[in-house]
């Protein structure tokens, strides 16, 4: 059977994590392959590291990096931010990363999804989707949840997945940065809905929050950022205490 | 030196990072004959489509010629399927190393497809109840029943004489493969955390 995955992910400007990262033993924080490492080392499942760069600059030095993950990292590792053209995709797959996620480029353009597909495999490409709920539907958002679309989440989703997607990255911008857990039925009724992956991202609050995700929520991996990266919970006793409860989790 | 065969499938960066990682560094990319017959391993790699896959190992002259070599060598993905005797994917006559067909997974509720993750090893059979044995290949040295190994693939091997470690996904089907000194992972070691390295290491010191 499939384990269920844990994944975090690191938010990388110009080439060095962002936001706060409290690991204990780190020579420095602010190295995006060194934090890489180091959760590999500790039982991550894979690595997603997001580019948020503005520059062209910054851009160029997130390629750099994706090289350098890849050449230390033994784990897969999914990359994103700002990828908009199959150029951009076909650098990053040069550079070593083993999937790339689009989000607002696919909602402008979803011949994209095609494109990267296509050529590529779906294996490759990560279908990320930030919505909320408007008036009782979930409506994906673009920068963040700040701009709003006309792209209804689970139309969106299935669209995504007949153009190509191999896997589905949906955040609730309802729950992101609110420490509540995820929205549980809204996961389920995706995974019914769905045929590729689902990877659960934005809520979590403690272990039991995950937990519910990957199995009332039907989710197939948990991401999330800041309470790896706070320390808070360590992957190690967060994958213990999933198998203590029948999840099946890679020890 | 170790000969990675250069036959135009697909990406093989993530292959060279991880024999770098291993401390592998004397390896050379090749579809040289002499260069494959006097390297002291070979490892075949492969992603994308088998069909595509063994025409061009058709056409760089090597469908038939790695059968003959005689050092240890290993597959790996649609490398590890090429070794075997066909290939559901676009009817496909594949090298014959391993008498295994090749076939594509059936999607279930469960069961997604392609098969992508994390998935367990478990000794050729015994069932799957719960127990921790050693698996008994030398590929696989200092590694135990229930160790976690990453795939990504649509069409697995299927069990047969040559099966030297099984995973289920819905149906058993053959993770690993060895006859003399053939060797093929269905899985990608070179992703597979410190388990892979470990299989990679284990391959080298054959």
């Amino acid at each position: 059977m499939v384990a269920k995955r844990i994944i975090p992910c690191l938010d990388v400007k110009d080439g060095r994590t962002v936001k706060g990262i409290h690991f204990v033993g780190l020579r420095d924080m602010g190295d995006a392959v060194e934090l890489g490492a180091r959760y590999a080392a500790e039982g991550a499942d894979e690595l997603v590291y997001l580019d948020i760069s503005a520059s062209a600059e910054g851009r160029k030095t997130f390629c750099d990096l994706v090289s350098r993950v890849a050449e230390q990292i033994n784990i897969p590792f999914t990359v994103g931010g700002g990828i908009a053209t199959i150029d951009d995709a076909a650098r990053l797959l040069d550079a070593g990363a083993d999937k790339i996620s689009v989000n607002t480029a696919a909602i402008k353009n979803p011949g994209l999804i095609d494109a990267i597909a296509g050529k590529y495999g779906s294996q490759f490409v990560v279908i990320a989707i930030d919505a909320r709920v408007v008036d009782g539907r979930w409506m994906a958002t673009t920068h963040g949840g700040r701009v709003a679309t006309d792209r209804e989440l689970f139309s969106w989703a299935r669209e995504a997945q007949e153009r190509g997607a191999g896997e589905l990255l949906f955040t609730s911008m309802d729950h992101d940065g609110t420490r509540d857990g995820y929205p549980c039925e809204t996961y389920a009724a995706l995974a019914e809905s769905l045929s590729i992956p689902i990877i659960a991202s934005g809520g979590a609050g403690c272990i039991r929050h995950i937990a519910d995700v990957l199995t009332v929520g039907k989710a197939d991996a948990a991401l999330a950022a800041s309470i790896f990266h706070s320390g808070e919970i360590p992957i190690p006793s967060l994958k213990q205490e999933l198998r203590k409860q029948n999840i099946p989790v890679r020890l | 030196m170790i000969a990675i065969v250069d036959y135009d499938a697909g990406n093989i960066r993530s292959v060279l990072n991880a024999l770098g990682r291993v401390g592998a560094s004397d390896f050379v990319l090749t579809a040289d004959r002499e260069q494959l017959r006097n390297a002291s391993h070979v490892i075949l790699p492969g992603v994308g489509e088998a069909s595509c896959a063994m025409q061009a190992l058709r056409e760089a002259g090597l469908a038939d010629f790695i059968p003959t070599l005689g050092q240890p060598v290993l597959g790996i993905c649609v490398g590890a399927q090429l070794m075997c005797a066909g290939s559901e994917e676009g009817d496909t006559r594949c090298m014959g190393i391993f008498p295994a067909e090749v076939r594509r997974f059936r999607e279930t509720p469960s069961e997604k497809v392609p098969h992508m993750g994390w998935n367990s090893l478990r000794e050729p059979g015994l069932s799957s109840r719960a127990q921790s044995g050693d698996l008994s290949s030398p590929l696989f040295a200092c590694l135990k029943e229930g160790e976690y190994v990453y795939f990504v693939h649509s069409y697995y091997p299927e069990l047969c004489a040559d099966t030297i470690a099984v995973a289920n996904h819905g149906i058993d089907f053959s993770a690993a493969l060895s006859h003399n000194n053939f060797y093929a992972c269905q899985f990608h070691p070179e992703k597979s955390g410190a388990v892979g390295e470990r299989i990679l290491k284990n391959f080298l010191a054959l």
